[in-house]
């Protein structure tokens, strides 16, 4: 047979059947909206799982009108705000300033913007840099972008644009935006105090709570944790095994069981016990589940029962996370009224520079920082320091 | 956000009117909002740097695509740069000869390194492996307890004890020896890129165990360190694939592609949620279009372009049914197939060829000078065969390196196939009659569904966000109901009349 011929009725054939076909194969593009999958179904299993031994907490919750037990602020007298540690026990361990701990992932990356410091007039070309400085910071491009335009500006009009002037100007720029904000941990005296630890999966909450647990026992105070985080598997021993490091109470529930009732159960076992601060666990979630995030809100009405009352709610947020942050403080904060940040993992090499933005766009302030493995190694946020430490 | 990118780029291209190519200044402009939409979801700067410098190169200068606007066009580029530089090479699981096959879980703490193992358990037991999971995080409170449990859930059995992470790892290949393990999963303790002493031993566990695919864990989440953490683990282990964790969650994600930049090994895995079926292979396509924001922008493209060839096909068909089908459409389908691999290979994909058609070699070669001949055809040739004298042949056999002889033959038999076609477009016709009193052949075969007329066969088009889209072929009248004898018929008289 003709080759010639095979062509023709082989075009014939596809243009006829196939052509469309296997061009449409080809272009079967990509499912476009990437639906969080199996969220819904995740959750379902969740419930009912809470279901079993929740019921009766449940209903009386649920028929409660919520308690509310946010300290206004305003309070003065009866606010005792936290003061530094002091060192109690031997050996006497030198609490490591933010800056020394930071030291290891400074060096690292000294000297990025170190041509701007020595630069005459900054041009074109260094503010692309002092930019791209922030973004890489995980500052987000918005704010950075803002930043820039902004301290550009002002140096024009004060003619201070010299590389080591800019950078101060800058600096100055952004302490100013999120000074004078009260960053002290609330405990309210006689009272049950609640602080809430909230956040997605894997930033930390657990490891935050038993290195506080220690902290605030070296304080005086009396703090008994709750293992409110009843679905990961043996995140509840995970806190017992930090609770007896610290020498702590706490109070656990069953693997599956609902973390409101767990909750509440700590409270009045707190109350019973005399411990005037209860740190509260819960399961890490992702802040686009709604129904984890109800169930969340639950957890903080069921808190503000009485004698409970919630002083803290903690957002933990790891300092590796980018843009997502933003959404996540808003989320929580919406559905638990965050009443600081808990910033983790600051001692690797991100630098967590979306808690500006969360500070300066939401108004929620950073309150401690995780520099380490160790349980000395939460410290108070010292908001100079960590501006200087994004340019490092 | 996404929506106000999506008005920003109609702000910008409104105002340009269609040209014939992309200008560099369209690009650009394009370009400086693509760089933040990128930046917002996440991308390294260095990375969004590199890709702009290739998606310029790649856009400037390109035809003008005759369904999108400028902008349109970059992002459709764009999109399929994502999925190029997201894709690529995909892992395939090898099975070690002499079991154990080692794999090794490393990360950052808080990745979900632990879950994740228990999930990669879980996925080589439905591939009938007999995974043995190994507890090498002594560093994190209960971490082992965790692996238990999530072993007990997918009923793989956990090798630990406390001593330290190396010999664990060590005696674990022991273990799944004398066990009858052929798959050894070591879960490790989270640490940070820059502890050296961690990272040291991390690779002392690797040393240990010589792994055959080590993975990398990596939140979803992670903002522009995810480059410093992939740098370093790479340095150190020599990474064979990332696995994307927290992807249920609603950050874009930028952190896979450069992830992906970086490390250059394909991100083998995706955790979508917690539950320990929620591990699936990884979609390049579906992150490219998340990572880029601007799903509704691409579905608008895909259709634009969808709608466009489709109506080129719907033409072609209708030209051939009814005997306008030029040689330039001829040439046009030609080209098409040709994009799609050899010859001799789709005919043995086309249904309904006779066997002696099938098995004929057919040298690609022929298609070339088929296109030289119609290539040199005047305008007027092409539409109008037969204005075709001799010494217009002897033109076009000279321009295409031909001879006459050649082209009169693929003239001669482009119009016995126009006829051919035109018949069968009526036989169909005849035999759907046929069919429908219950007297037609049924073979049973795939193809030979009702229908017919020049509409697609299924035009259920599902648009429901997530579902598939399907389109069906494009039918030509009867075509779908011919069987082999008619195609022998059809042969046989179209080789009687060529030769």
């Amino acid at each position: 047979m003709d080759p010639i011929l095979i062509v023709l009725i082989a075009i014939a054939v596809f243009v006829a059947i196939g052509g469309v076909a296997f061009v449409s194969t080809r272009r079967r593009g990509p499912d476009l909206e990437l639906q969080p999958r199996g969220g819904d179904t995740a959750v379902l299993d969740r419930d009912t799982v809470d279901r079993g031994d929740v019921a009766v907490l449940d209903d009386a919750v649920l028929d409660d009108p919520a308690v509310d037990g946010t300290p206004d602020g305003e309070q003065d007298s009866d606010v005792a705000v936290l003061d530094k540690p002091e060192v109690i026990e031997e050996p006497p361990p030198v609490k490591p300033s933010f800056f020394e701990r930071l030291g290891k992932a400074r060096s690292a990356f000294s000297g990025y913007l170190g041509g701007l410091v020595g630069l005459g007039k900054v041009d074109d070309e260094a503010w692309e840099d002092l930019e791209e400085a922030l973004i890489r910071a995980d500052v987000g491009v918005a704010t950075s972008m803002a930043l820039i335009e902004d301290v550009r500006s002002k140096a024009k009009e004060n003619s201070t644009e010299e590389g080591a002037q800019v950078l101060e100007l800058l600096k100055e720029r952004m302490r100013a935006e999120i000074a004078d904000k009260d960053r002290g941990l609330t405990v309210d005296d006689g009272k049950t105090n609640v602080w809430l630890f909230v956040g997605v999966n894997g930033v930390g909450k657990t490891t935050t709570i038993g290195k506080l647990g220690r902290r605030l026992k070296e304080e005086g105070h009396k703090p008994l944790m709750a293992a409110g985080d009843t679905f990961r598997a043996a995140a509840a021993e995970q806190l017992t095994m930090w609770a007896e490091r610290s020498d702590c109470e706490i109070v656990r529930g069953n693997e599956g069981g609902d973390p409101s009732s767990v909750i509440f159960d700590g409270i009045q076992a707190a109350a019973s016990r005399d411990c005037n601060i209860v740190l509260a666990d819960t399961a890490g979630r992702l802040q686009n589940k709604s129904n984890l995030m109800d169930e969340l809100s639950k957890v903080r009405r069921v808190a503000a029962k009485e004698p409970g009352h919630v002083s803290e709610v903690l957002l933990v947020l790891d300092a590796t996370t980018g843009q997502n942050g933003m959404v996540q403080a808003k989320v929580f904060a919406e559905a638990v009224e965050v009443t600081g940040v808990v910033l983790t993992k600051l001692d690797g090499s991100a630098k967590g520079g979306i808690v500006f933005a969360i500070e300066s766009e939401l108004g929620i302030p950073v309150k401690l920082v995780g520099l380490g493995e160790g349980v000395e190694d939460l410290v108070d946020f010292d908001p100079d320091e960590f501006i200087d430490a994004l340019f490092e | 956000m996404f929506q106000s990118l999506t008005d920003k780029f109609d702000g910008i291209f409104s105002r340009l009117s269609k040209k014939g190519v992309l200008t560099e200044d369209d690009v650009d402009e394009a370009l400086r909002e693509i760089r933040l939409a990128l930046l917002e979801a996440d991308v390294n700067i260095g990375v969004v740097r590199s890709l702009r410098d290739r998606i310029k190169e790649r856009a400037t200068g390109e035809a003008v695509h005759k369904a999108l606007n400028p902008a349109q066009q970059v992002i459709k580029i764009v999109n399929e740069e994502l999925t190029e530089s997201l894709g690529g090479e995909t892992i395939s699981i090898t099975y070690n000869d002499k079991p154990p096959t080692v794999v090794m879980m490393a990360g950052l703490q808080g990745s979900g390194k632990t879950t994740t193992s228990g999930k990669l358990a879980k996925w080589f037991k439905s591939q009938g492996r007999n995974p043995l999971l190994v507890g090498a995080d002594l560093q994190r409170p209960a971490a082992v307890e965790q692996l238990r449990t999530l072993g007990r859930q997918v009923d793989v059995p956990v090798f630990s004890e406390a001593s330290d992470p190396v010999e664990v790892a060590r005696k674990s290949i022991e273990e799944a020896r004398s066990t009858g393990r052929d798959v050894v999963i070591v879960d490790t303790a989270g640490r940070l890129a820059i502890d050296e002493e961690l990272m040291e031993e991390v690779r002392l566990i690797s040393e240990a165990v010589s792994p055959h695919y080590t993975f990398l864990v990596v939140d979803a989440m992670t903002g522009q360190d995810a480059v410093t953490v992939a740098e370093s683990f790479h340095d150190k282990l020599e990474l064979d694939g990332v696995i994307l964790t927290k992807l249920d969650g609603d950050a874009r994600g930028g952190a896979a592609l450069s992830v992906k930049e970086v490390v250059g090994r394909p991100i083998a895995f995706a955790a979508t949620g917690e539950k320990l079926d929620e591990f699936e292979l990884f979609h390049p396509d579906r992150m490219a279009s998340r990572i880029l924001g601007m799903g509704d922008v691409l579905t608008l493209i895909e259709k634009a372009e969808e709608t466009f060839e489709q109506e080129e096909a719907e033409k072609a068909a209708e030209a051939l049914m009814d005997g306008t089908f030029t040689l330039d459409d001829f040439l046009e389908q030609m080209q098409q197939l040709k994009k799609m691999g050899p010859l001799s290979g789709l005919i043995g994909m086309l249904p309904g060829l006779p066997k002696e058609m099938r098995d004929v070699e057919v040298d690609d070669g022929e298609l070339g000078k088929i296109e030289a001949i119609i290539k040199s055809m005047t305008i007027a040739e092409r539409a109008t065969p037969e204005i075709i004298d001799a010494s217009r042949r002897a033109r076009i056999a000279t321009g295409s390196g031909t001879n006459a002889n050649q082209v009169a033959m693929l003239v001669k038999q482009f119009s016995e196939m126009q006829k051919m076609m035109k018949r069968m477009g009526g036989m169909g016709t005849k035999k759907a009659k046929k069919n429908r009193k219950g007297k037609g052949k049924n073979k049973g075969a795939k193809g030979k569904q009702k229908g017919g007329r020049v509409t697609p066969k299924n035009t259920a088009r599902v648009t429901e966000k997530g579902t598939k889209k399907t389109k069906a072929p494009l039918m030509l009248p009867g075509l779908d109901r011919l069987d082999e004898e008619d195609f022998e018929k059809l042969a046989g008289e179209l080789d009687e009349l060529g030769s």
